[in-house]
C-alpha cells in the first residue's frame, strides 16, 4: 500500500518529531507549497550504473509529510547500482545542486550482494530541497555513503535517508552538514537479515542563525545486528542551533543486538544551543550491548593555553582543537582521501565563520 | 645576553571567597647561562610564578613587571611570549584529542620561527631529539598527551623545549612523578639545552633530587608567595637535610 502525504498531517510544532524545527522557515515544505523550483543531479563517469528510472516499481516508504510530498512529486529516481561482487574501486560521485525555488528529488542506491563501494553525495546551491535517499545494501555487501551538505547560506534541505541492511552486510554513512539555513535530515535504518552492521557517522558545524537537525532511528528486527552512531558538532554564534535525536529500538526477536550511539557538541561561543536526545528502547534483554552517550561542552581553555604557550596563535589553536574534536569520527570513515576531503570542507567552513585559519604547517 | 627580569611581582586570583593574593612581591633576575632553582613547599606559589611568566589568563598581575631583554612581557599574549623566547614545561601537560604530536610540533615550530621548517631537516631533527629522549618513533603519531604516562608527558615537554629552542625555559616540577631512569633522561635533555649557551633556566621543584643531575647556579626558597632566602647550590643541600620546616615554623612564630 502506498502512503500518500495526506496521511501525514501538517505539523504544528507540537509533535515530537517537529518540536525543535523552526516551521516558519520551511517555506511551506511541511505544508502545501508547490514544487516549482529545480534541483540538478549529475554524476561523474563510473564503472557502476547510474541512471534515471521511473518511480513505478520502486518501493519507498516516507516517514513524514515532507518526505511523502517529495515522493509524490518526483516522476523519476536517480538510481545507482553497484554490480554484484564489485570489489571496490573509485567512489561514485553524485552532485545535487539547488537552482532555486522549492524542489524535490529522489536518489536510490542499490548495492548488489557481495559488492563493495563508496558513494559520495554532495549538496550545493540555493533554494529549498526535499530530497530522499533510499539505500539497499544486499547480502554480504559493503557500502559507504557520504552525504555532504555544503549549501549556500539561505538554502533549505529536508531529507529522509533510509537504509535497509542485508544479511551480513556492512553499511557506513558519513553525514557532513556545514551549510544551509535549515538542514533537517531523518536517517532510518533497518535490517533485512541477520548479521548486518550499520555505522552512522556525522560531523556538523553550525554558524550564527543556522538550524541543523539530525534525527536517527535504528530499528533492530533481526538477530545479531550492530548499529553504531557517532555525531559530533561544533556551534558558533548567536542563534546557532543543533538538534540531534538518536532513537534505537530493539524488537523482541533481535537477540544478540549490539548498539551504541554517541553525540558530542562543542559550543564555541555564547548564544549557540545544542539539543541532544538519545533514546533506547529494549524489548529483549538478550543483547550483546546497548549504550549511549551525549555531552555538550565548551572550548577547553587549558587546551588553548597549552597550544598558545607553544607560540601557536589563538586562531590556529582554535582550528586545531576543533579539528581534533572531529578527528575520531572522521577517522572512522576509513578512507584517507575521503577523510581529507571532509576535513578540507570543515576547514573551509571554520575559516568562513572566522573561527580560525590554517597555518601553512597544518596538514591532515 | 638574555635576561629575564621579574620586579616586585604581585599576583592575585579570583576565588569564591574573593580576591586572594598568591605572589607578594617577587624579585628575580635570570640571565642566559644561569640556572635558577626555585624550591618551596606545596602551595607556596612557585607554580603560579611559572604560569604568570607564560601568561595564563587565570592570574591577575596587580603590580610589578616581567621583562625579557627589556621588553615588557606582561603586555604580550600567551603565544607572543612564546615567540619572544619563553617556554614553560608544564607540571600537568594538557591532552589535546585528535591532534598528533607531529602536527603539533610542526605547527608550533612554524609559529615560533615564523616559517615552516624544511621538511627533510625537520624530520631528522625530530627523530634525533626523540631518540636522545628514548622516545619511540611511534610517539609522533599519537595524540598530544593523550594516554601518555607521567614519564612520557615530561619527555614530550623536554622534546618541545629542545625543538622550540627558547631563550628562557621555565620547568614546572618537571621532575615530579619520574622514576630514576626517566629523571636522568629528562635531566640530560635540560643539560643539552643549557650547553647551547645563553640559555636561562628556571627550575621549579619541590624536591632536591633533580638538582643532582641539573646543577643550579642559584637556589631560591619560595614561601608564602615570595622568595625568602637565596643562595648557591649548597642551599639545596641544607633543604635536603632540613626540609622546609624552619620556614614553616618561622611563619608560624610570626603569626
Amino acid at each position: 500500500m502506498t502512503i500518500t502525504h495526506t496521511e501525514f498531517a501538517v505539523p504544528t510544532g507540537r509533535e515530537e518529531p517537529w518540536r525543535f524545527t523552526p516551521l516558519a522557515r520551511l517555506r511551506g515544505l511541511e505544508g502545501d507549497s508547490e514544487f516549482t523550483g529545480q534541483v540538478g543531479i549529475d554524476w561523474d563517469p563510473t564503472d557502476c550504473r547510474v541512471e534515471r528510472v521511473s518511480c513505478d516499481g520502486v518501493r519507498y516508504e516516507p516517514v513524514d509529510r515532507v518526505s511523502s510530498r517529495a515522493w509524490a512529486d518526483v516522476s523519476e529516481v536517480v538510481q545507482v547500482t553497484i554490480p554484484r561482487e564489485r570489489a571496490g574501486g573509485p567512489s561514485v560521485n553524485l552532485r545535487v545542486k539547488g537552482l532555486g525555488g522549492v524542489a524535490s528529488g529522489h536518489i536510490r542506491i542499490v548495492a548488489e550482494p557481495f559488492s563493495s563501494a563508496t558513494v559520495v553525495l554532495t549538496h550545493t546551491g540555493a533554494g529549498a530541497f526535499a530530497g530522499n535517499v533510499d539505500v539497499e545494501v544486499g547480502d554480504g555487501a559493503s557500502l559507504t555513503v557520504v552525504s555532504q551538505q555544503l549549501w549556500d547560506a539561505d538554502a533549505l534541505h529536508l531529507g529522509h535517508h533510509h537504509v535497509s541492511v542485508g544479511r551480513d552486510a556492512r553499511y557506513r554513512s558519513a553525514v557532513v552538514t556545514l551549510g544551509g539555513d535549515v538542514v533537517r535530515l531523518v536517517s532510518t535504518v533497518d535490517y533485512s537479515g541477520p548479521g548486518g552492521d550499520a555505522e552512522m557517522l556525522g560531523v556538523f558545524l553550525v554558524g550564527p542563525g543556522q538550524h541543523v537537525e539530525h534525527r536517527l532511528l535504528a530499528t533492530h528486527t533481526q538477530p545479531h545486528c550492530r548499529s553504531y552512531v557517532a555525531y559530533k558538532g561544533a556551534l558558533d554564534g548567536e542563534g546557532a542551533h543543533s538538534v540531534w535525536i538518536g532513537d534505537v529500538i530493539v524488537r523482541p526477536n533481535a537477540i544478540g543486538t549490539d548498539t551504541y550511539e554517541l553525540n558530542r557538541n562543542l559550543i564555541l561561543s555564547e548564544g549557540a544551543r545544542a539539543d541532544s536526545v538519545p533514546n533506547l528502547e529494549l524489548e529483549t534483554g538478550e543483547i550483546t550491548g546497548a549504550g549511549h552517550a551525549s555531552a555538550t561542552g565548551r572550548f577547553d581553555d587549558d587546551q588553548l593555553f597549552y597550544l598558545q604557550s607553544r607560540g601557536i596563535p589563538m586562531d590556529v589553536a582554535r582550528i586545531l582543537v576543533v579539528r581534533g574534536f572531529f578527528a575520531d569520527v572522521v577517522q572512522r570513515v576509513g578512507d584517507p582521501d575521503l577523510e581529507a576531503a571532509v576535513l578540507f570542507s570543515v576547514d573551509a567552513r571554520l575559516e568562513s565563520l572566522g573561527l580560525g585559519r590554517l597555518g601553512e604547517a597544518i596538514e591532515s | 645576553m638574555t635576561e629575564l627580569d621579574i620586579r616586585d611581582l604581585r599576583v592575585s586570583i579570583d576565588t569564591d571567597g574573593g580576591e586572594r593574593e598568591i605572589l607578594r612581591g617577587v624579585n628575580l633576575t635570570i640571565k642566559g647561562n644561569e640556572t635558577h632553582a626555585v624550591m618551596g613547599p606545596n602551595g607556596s606559589g612557585k607554580s603560579t610564578l611559572a604560569y604568570v611568566i607564560a601568561g595564563h589568563p587565570k592570574y591577575r598581575v596587580t603590580s610589578g613587571s616581567i621583562t625579557l631583554d627589556g621588553a615588557d612581557l606582561l603586555a604580550l599574549s600567551v603565544d607572543a611570549r612564546a615567540r619572544a623566547g619563553v617556554f614553560l614545561a608544564m607540571q600537568y601537560p594538557v591532552e589535546v584529542p585528535g591532534v598528533s604530536v607531529s602536527n603539533f610540533l610542526r605547527t608550533s615550530v612554524t609559529a615560533i620561527r615564523g616559517e615552516a621548517p624544511k621538511l627533510r631537516t625537520w624530520t631528522k631533527d625530530v627523530k634525533e631529539a626523540m631518540n636522545e629522549l628514548s622516545m619511540d618513533p611511534s610517539f609522533a603519531e599519537r595524540n598530544v598527551n593523550e594516554g601518555f604516562s607521567g614519564g612520557e608527558k615530561k619527555r614530550h615537554e623536554i622534546l618541545q623545549m629542545e625543538l622550540l629552542n627558547p631563550a628562557i625555559a621555565v620547568l614546572d616540577e618537571t621532575d615530579s612523578g619520574l622514576d630514576v631512569d626517566a629523571l636522568k633522561v629528562v635531566s640530560d635533555g635540560v643539560n643539552r639545552f643549557r650547553a647551547r649557551g645563553d640559555k636561562g633556566v628556571l627550575l621549579i621543584t619541590h624536591y632536591t633530587r633533580i638538582l643532582k643531575y641539573v646543577r643550579p647556579d642559584f637556589v631560591h626558597v619560595f614561601f608564602d608567595g615570595e622568595i625568602v632566602e637565596s643562595g648557591g647550590p649548597e642551599l639545596a643541600d641544607v633543604l635536603e637535610s632540613e626540609g622546609y620546616e624552619r620556614y614553616v615554623n618561622k611563619a608560624a612564630n610570626l603569626s
